[in-house]
Parts: structure tokens; C-alpha cells; sequence
């Protein structure tokens, strides 16, 4: 009887009051074997949907499963655990309900117990309940789980190790103050112990960790860095499985972004380059990171900007504006080059000889972008724009540009052109004093300004050769002209 | 009367010519006197001018000395001004040129050393390089140990299926399925065959597929954590023949409790240990733990300290008095066992110290010679025996 429930419940996800009141008394039959295999069928049903796990919940079933949870043998503390984490992993409210029966003791007390399996199912459930939100996490943590989780991480089970990482995660994410309970029991060597491990699916959790750790404060990112993660981090970079290479660009985004010394640190172990062969060998959102990380660092100084192009990270992101089809990653990849290029005239060189000037100029322009695309396209643009004396790269935006861009390139050419004269004769003979004398401007206005300053450096009869309607001014003078009558 | 008449004729003549005379002086009086006046102004004037000639010599004197000394001092005034205004133009200059090095000098040291950024940034550029090397050589390891891990892997697996295979071994008389006569030169799978070594047929302990069980769908996956139970027969199996008990009966029977019976339920040491708890339970309530002595052992305070000879765990220790030979081995002379001389003498000291122990060695002596008497009878013995024998 017991095995059919268990057999069939996955699909018999209906009637959920009837299968409830039918499990129940199961789970207070005298034969061992019997509520073990109630407590895996209640489980499987509550981890299948939200409103089973509810049903699970209204019918009072959590007060018998906590209290037997404290006396049973292991085998019926695993399943227990596990209907406790299926009930936990839907929604705050039910995990609420957890805590409220006051599951989160016994589950503490399982984290202690001997086999490793009941260890990790009372470390999955904790990790599940603390995954909402923070006040779910302070109650797991006032229970005195955060000791026991690294206890469990020490342990030689890797499944176990992998669950404890995950709920360490995903206890620190929340705020700071519990991202600092989590090092106060000297989580941190631990974790950055198994970095090394060859296990991806730890990999991921352990670096999950201490990202979530390192991202609250400048002192916690200092403690991560201190414990010598780098740069046996950047080998993660450079692993088989996707998510390892996502968590470790986070990690390192995540201690770059707050102070410039910490950015320092990473630029000097060669972690710049990690990252841009990183982003270079994926696609789509793992790439995420790892370009917002080079954003960060060059945001921070100009000579930081100028060691992330040393790195030759600028034809890179060029590469990712260009290739990727979502929008958000293009937003961060066009941030992170008005990052770099906004800092002085060598920068703003070095993104516009990439010829990504354009690109950026026609996703700001194009209607399919998002808003937050176009707001960061068009930042990055001015920011580049106001520093950027490469002309060959601003005569394009001379012909594409809307009003409110080209006001800045014209500005540009009007501080170049007065002082350089093979510019003065590129301008001309590209077309481009042409171009500026069609341009309609307000009298008195910046435009206007800029125009008369390019137009007083060149010679009047060119400016009037280029000046629109001059051919038909010099038609009518032939038209008008009476040669002399011999 | 004829000059009478004659000047009676000229009085009127002469009163005219009176008048006219004094109206004539008259006339010319006023010019002589406008004349005087006009020659003694003029010379007036001339004196005067002459007067204020050299007072205006004088005056232009006095002036042109004072105006001269003012001016002087008004030059040496500006002098002085200009040569300052000078000379701090000078310093300026001087200190424009030496504040223009440092300031250059420092901005370039420590501010912004352009060179030394140069520096930094071959330095990053180098970095990374060897980063990068670094990481290629490693993800090449990765690669390399992973093909080597798939490799062996396929070669324990056609291991195995050649040990389950080792049946279709070709023998002389009838070739094996890889092994066709039509063929030049066998299937490498033959080959392969012939050095597999024969699976037993016994239910082969590489792997235990428990299928239906819980340790399925529960998280650890340790083998030990999870009962081995049977599992009960699906329900749509066809039915089993023979006559059965009741299902619920049977695991009735299987799961009762133990009931064990009084003299069971009890251990065999109740008693002992029934006495052990009241001790210590009385233990547990004692203050002191000094045995209470009565007070006729009062005086009785000295504690005996036995001696360490014959006190300590091993006993006596033989060293010094069963023998003399030092207790580390290392420092012997010789390895062997040395005896005893024959010759009292040598022994006569040493009986003298330790007479006890003279009396001991001599009797272990001639056990030993006994000994080996018997020995050599036997020995004797066997030979006769072997003789007799043969």
C-alpha cells in the first residue's frame, strides 16, 4: 500500500486533501518501513507543486514530522528533511510555516548527527529556507546552523560538501551582518580550500559563496582576497563547465567593484586577461559577469582603463556588443567601454580605432532597443565622444548622428582641426567640411559656435566653394556675365 | 607917448600874446609834463624791469639749485625703486625657473612618474601573457587527463566484455566467430579474447542495481545509509503458485518486537552490577572522599611508603643482582651470551657479594648440562633407531 503511494505520487498530483489525510495516519504506523516511505511520499508530492506543499502544511503534518524527527532512526530523518526542504523550496510563506513549528532546532540537531546522508538532508532543507529572504536567514542562523554548516564542509562526502557551500550561499547573500556571521566561524579557508577540488558542481557552490560573501562590503572583500584566492581562482576561468566559469567572474567582479586598490590586486595577478579569454570562449549570460567586471575595474582610473586595454579586453567587448542578441548584455558591454573610454584622449583612441563608435551609435538609434540599452549606448557615446580627438573614427557620426550627438562631434573637430594641418586636409578631402556647412544650426547657439570656429580655419573661397547652392550661385554668375565685346 | 600908444596897441596884443604864451606853456605844459611823466615812467619801468631782471635772475637761481636737489632726490628715489624693482625681478625670474624644475621633477616622481606607468603597464601586459600561458597549459592538462580518463575507461570496458565474451574463444578444431578462416589475419576482438581472463559466473560484484528502492530518490547516495529490505513483489505480477499466509501476518511475524522472557529480560550480572550502581550512587553523595578511619587508628597518621625496589610494577630489578651486563644492548662487547668460567676463583668474588645467587647459577648450570645429556642420549637413540631400521 505504502510503495503504490510512493510509486504513484508523482502523478497523482490531485485530490491533495484525500492523499493528506490518507498519508498522515501512515506516518504513525507502527512498522518502520512504512513511515519512512510516507514521509518519501509526502515529500515527493510537496517537492512536485506549491499548493500540495500547502496542503501538506494546512493539514498539520510538520508538527508530527518535527517532533518524530528528533527520535527516529536515520533513515526516516532523511525522509523527514526532505518533506521539511519540499515544503521550504516554493515560497517565504511556507518556509515561515517551517520555522514556526520549530523544524529549524531538529534540523540543527540532524546537522549533527553521524551519517552523512542525514547531514545533508537537514543542510539541503536550511539551505532552501534560508534562500528567501533575511529574516528566514536570521532565524537559520540564530538556530546555530552556520557552526554545524562548516563543520559539514569539512567533511570527506563531496554531496555533502556541495550542500553545506549552497546553503552557506545562499545564508550570506542576503545582508551584510549575516554575510559576517558566516566568516566570523571562519568559513572563508574552507571554502577557499576547495576551490581547488576537481568537482565542478562544488566549484560552483564554493564560488557562489564567497561572491555572495565578498559583495557586501569593502572589509568582507578584503577577507576573501586575503585568503588567497588569487590567482588559483583565474584556473576556474578556464574550466570545462559553464556555471564554474560564471560564479568565478562574479567573484571576481564582485571584489573589484569596491575599492580601486582592490581592482589593483586583480590587474597585477594578470586577472584581466583571465577574464577577457573568459568572456572570449562563452556565449549569452555567462558572459555577464565578466563584462561587467571589466567595467568596474576600468571605471575605477584611468591608468586601471589603461591596463585593461594593455590587456587587449576592448576588441573583446566590441566582439560581445556586436555577436550578443540580448539586449541586457549589450547594455553591460556598452557601459563597460564608456568606462573605459572616458577617461582621456589615449582611451578614447583606443575604442574608437575598434571601429565600435558606430555600433553603439546605431543601438542607441535603433527603436528595437531597450531603454536601458539606449540611455547606457548614449552615455557611453558622450562620455567617449567628449575626450575622443581620433578623427577618422568621428567623421562617420558627422553623416548618422542625431542633433544631440553631433553637436559633440562637431565640438571635437573644432578643437582638433585649429592645430593640426594634415587634419585640416583629411577633413576636406573626406567630405567632411562639406557635410558640417550643411548642417543647420540655431544663430548663437553651441552648434553654431563650433561651425564658425572650423570655419575660421580654413580659407574663405573654400568655405564658400562648400557651402550648399554655391554651384548654383556660380551658374547664375555664368548666366549673368556679359563677356566683353571684342 | 608914442611908445605908449605903441604898447597901448601891443597891450592887447601883448595881453594876448600873455595869454597865449601862458596858454601856450599851458598847452605844451601838459605835453611836457605828459612827456616827463611818460620818460620818468619809462625809465621808472626800465629800473624796475631791470630790478625784477635780477630778481627774476635770482629767484630763477634759487629755484633751479632747490628743483635740482629735489630732483635729485626724487631721481635717487626712483633709482632706488628701479634697481629694487629689478633685482626682485631677477629672484622672480630665478625662483620661476627653479620652481618650473621641481615642480616638473616632482609630478614626474611622485605624482605621475609617466615612465614608471610605461613600466606598470609592460609589467600588466607581461602578466598576463604568462597568465594566459598558464591557463592554456592547465586547460590542456584538463583535456589530456580527461582523454585519458575516457580511454581507460573504454579499455575496462571491452576488458569486461571480453572476459563475459571469453565463451567465443576460437580453439584448434572450430575457429571462433572473430577468428573466420576466411580472414588474413584475426579480429583484434580475438586477440583480445585470448588474454581476457574468464569471468566466474558468479552474480558479479561490480555493481548492485537496486531499482525500486528508496535509496533512489532520496539525496545521499552513500551504499550504506539505506536499508537493504527486500522489496515487495509489483502487483501486477502474475500470481505465485502455492498456497501463502497472509501478507500482513507474515511481516507481523518478521517485524514482532522481542519479547524476551524474565530470565532473559535480565542480564546475568543483575546483581553485580545492581551493586555497582549503589556504590557508585553512594559516591556520588560522599563529601570526602577519605575513608573515615576509627579513632583508635588516630595516631595511625604515617602513611608507609614502601620501597621502590620491591614497589614498582616489574619488580626487582635483575640488573645488579641476576646480572651485570649492561641493560642496552649497544653497549655490549660481544653479541653472544657470555658464561660463566668454570674456575671458581672467578666466581669466588662474586659468590662472596651475592651468595644466593651463586647457589641459583650453579643450579641452573647443571640443569643445563643435564639437559643436554638427555639430548645427546636421544640423539643416540634415534641412530640406533635409524640403524635398526635400515
Amino acid at each position: 500500500m505504502h510503495s503504490f503511494t510512493k510509486d504513484q505520487s508523482p502523478w497523482i498530483p490531485n485530490g491533495k486533501e484525500g492523499v493528506m489525510s490518507l498519508l498522515r495516519p501512515l506516518l504513525l504506523d507502527v512498522v518502520p518501513t512504512i513511515q519512512q516511505t510516507a514521509a518519501l511520499a509526502l515529500g515527493r508530492l510537496a517537492n512536485y507543486n506549491g499548493d500540495l506543499a500547502e496542503a501538506v502544511v494546512k493539514g498539520d503534518i510538520l508538527p508530527q514530522l518535527v517532533y518524530s524527527l528528533a527520535e527516529q532512526n536515520r533513515f526516516y530523518k532523511k525522509a523527514a528533511a526532505f518533506v521539511l526542504r519540499a515544503v521550504g523550496k516554493h515560497s517565504p510563506q511556507l518556509a515561515q510555516a517551517i520555522v514556526d513549528c520549530g523544524a529549524l532546532d531538529t534540523l540543527v540537531i540532524c546537522l549533527e548527527d553521524f551519517d552523512p546522508g542525514v547531514k545533508e538532508a537537514a543542510a539541503w532543507a536550511l539551505g532552501y529556507i534560508a534562500r528567501h529572504n533575511a529574516e528566514l536567514s536570521q532565524a537559520v542562523v540564530d538556530a546555530g546552523a552556520v557552526p554545524l554548516l562548516v563543520l559539514c564542509i569539512q567533511e570527506p562526502e563531496i554531496a555533502l560538501k556541495r550542500i553545506a557551500a549552497s546553503a552557506l550561499s545562499d545564508i550570506s547573500k542576503h545582508s551584510p551582518e549575516l554575510a559576517q556571521t558566516v566568516v566570523d566561524v571562519g568559513a572563508i579557508a574552507h571554502l577557499a580550500q576547495m576551490i581547488l577540488n576537481p568537482d565542478s558542481k562544488l566549484k560552483r557552490q564554493v564560488l557562489s559563496a564567497l561572491s555572495q560573501i565578498a559583495k557586501h562590503s569593502v572589509d568582507l572583500a578584503e577577507m576573501v582576497v586575503e585568503a588567497e584566492i588569487f590567482p588559483v581562482v583565474l584556473t576556474c576561468l578556464k574550466d570545462k563547465d559553464d556555471y564554474v566559469k560564471k560564479n568565478a567572474s562574479t567573484l571576481i567582479r564582485e571584489i573589484a567593484k569596491h575599492t580601486p586598490e582592490l581592482s589593483q590586486l586583480i590587474v597585477n595577478t594578470g586577472g584581466v586577461a583571465a577574464v577577457t579569454d573568459c568572456i572570449g570562449s562563452c556565449k549569452g549570460n555567462i558572459r555577464l559577469p565578466g563584462i561587467m567586471m571589466l567595467g568596474y575595474v576600468a571605471a575605477h582610473s584611468e591608468n586601471l582603463a589603461m591596463a585593461v586595454i594593455v590587456s587587449k579586453a576592448v576588441p573583446q567587448l566590441s566582439v560581445c556588443l556586436s555577436e550578443e542578441p540580448e539586449d541586457h548584455i549589450k547594455a553591460a558591454a556598452a557601459w563597460a567601454l564608456g568606462q573605459i573610454g572616458r577617461h582621456t584622449p589615449e582611451h578614447a583612441r583606443a575604442v574608437a580605432v575598434t571601429n565600435t563608435l558606430p555600433v553603439l551609435l546605431s543601438l542607441y538609434m535603433s527603436t528595437e532597443s531597450s531603454e536601458d540599452l539606449q540611455t547606457k549606448s548614449k552615455k557611453a557615446i558622450k562620455s567617449i565622444l567628449q575626450k575622443c580627438t581620433y578623427l577618422p573614427a568621428l567623421e562617420p557620426f558627422l553623416y548618422d548622428a542625431p542633433p544631440n550627438i553631433l553637436k559633440h562631434v562637431v565640438g571635437q573637430f573644432s578643437k582638433v582641426l585649429p592645430y593640426d594641418s594634415k587634419a585640416r586636409r583629411l577633413f576636406v578631402t573626406s567630405g567632411g567640411l562639406k557635410k558640417v556647412q550643411e548642417i543647420k544650426a540655431g544663430p548663437g547657439s553651441l552648434l553654431q559656435e563650433y561651425i564658425n570656429s572650423i570655419n575660421s580655419c580654413y580659407p574663405e573661397e573654400i568655405v564658400r566653394y562648400y557651402s550648399p547652392g554655391y554651384s548654383d550661385a556660380l551658374l547664375q554668375r555664368v548666366d549673368s556675365y556679359q563677356p566683353l565685346a571684342n | 607917448m608914442a611908445t605908449l600908444a605903441r604898447l597901448q596897441a601891443r597891450s592887447t596884443f601883448l595881453v594876448h600874446q600873455y595869454y597865449f604864451r601862458n596858454s601856450a606853456v599851458d598847452v605844451f605844459r601838459k605835453k611836457e609834463y605828459d612827456a616827463a611823466v611818460k620818460i620818468q615812467s619809462w625809465f621808472r619801468g626800465c629800473q624796475i624791469r631791470a630790478y625784477l631782471r635780477y630778481l627774476h635772475r635770482v629767484a630763477t637761481v634759487i629755484q633751479k639749485c632747490w628743483r635740482g636737489y629735489l630732483g635729485r632726490q626724487h631721481y635717487q628715489l626712483i633709482v632706488k625703486l628701479e634697481f629694487c624693482t629689478m633685482k626682485m625681478n631677477l629672484y622672480n625670474a630665478m625662483a620661476v625657473r627653479i620652481q618650473k624644475r621641481w615642480r616638473g621633477y616632482r609630478i614626474r616622481k611622485y605624482c605621475f612618474n609617466y615612465f614608471y606607468l610605461k613600466e606598470y603597464l609592460k609589467a600588466v601586459s607581461e602578466t598576463n601573457d604568462a597568465i594566459r600561458e598558464a591557463l592554456e597549459e592547465f586547460a590542456e592538462m584538463k583535456e589530456r587527463e580527461e582523454k585519458k580518463a575516457d580511454l581507460e575507461r573504454e579499455e575496462k570496458k571491452r576488458d569486461y566484455q571480453a572476459r563475459k565474451m571469453h565463451y567465443l574463444l576460437s580453439t584448434k578444431q572450430i575457429p571462433g566467430i572473430y577468428n573466420s578462416p576466411f580472414r588474413k589475419d584475426p579480429d583484434p576482438w580475438e586477440l583480445r579474447l585470448q588474454k581476457a581472463k574468464p569471468l566466474i559466473s558468479q552474480r558479479p560484484k561490480v555493481k548492485q542495481k537496486r531499482d525500486v528502492n528508496i535509496s533512489n530518490q532520496l539525496a545521499c547516495t552513500s551504499a550504506r545509509s539505506l536499508p537493504q529490505s527486500e522489496i515487495l513483489p509489483p502487483i501486477d505480477r502474475k500470481q505465485c503458485q502455492g498456497p501463502f499466509r497472509d501478507i500482513t501476518e507474515v511481516l507481523e511475524q518478521r517485524y514482532k518486537p522481542l519479547e524476551p522472557t524474565l530470565w532473559m529480560a535480565e542480564p546475568i550480572n543483575e546483581l553485580k552490577m545492581a551493586r555497582e550502581e549503589l556504590r557508585k550512587q553512594e559516591w556520588m553523595r560522599n563529601i570526602n572522599d577519605n575513608m573515615f578511619l576509627p579513632f583508635s587508628s588516630y595516631h595511625k597518621n604515617k602513611k608507609y611508603i614502601p620501597l621502590m625496589h620491591s614497589s614498582s610494577k616489574y619488580g626487582p630489578n635483575s640488573y645488579g643482582s641476576q646480572h651485570f651486563r649492561d641493560e642496552n644492548p649497544k653497549k655490549w662487547i660481544c653479541d653472544k651470551k657470555f658464561k660463566f668460567h668454570e674456575d671458581r676463583n672467578v666466581c669466588l668474588t662474586y659468590s662472596l657479594l651475592y651468595p644466593h645467587c651463586l647457589e641459583q647459577h650453579l643450579a641452573k648450570e647443571r640443569k643445563k648440562e643435564r639437559k643436554k645429556e638427555r639430548k645427546k642420549e636421544k640423539k643416540k637413540e634415534r641412530k640406533k633407531e635409524r640403524k635398526k631400521s635400515e
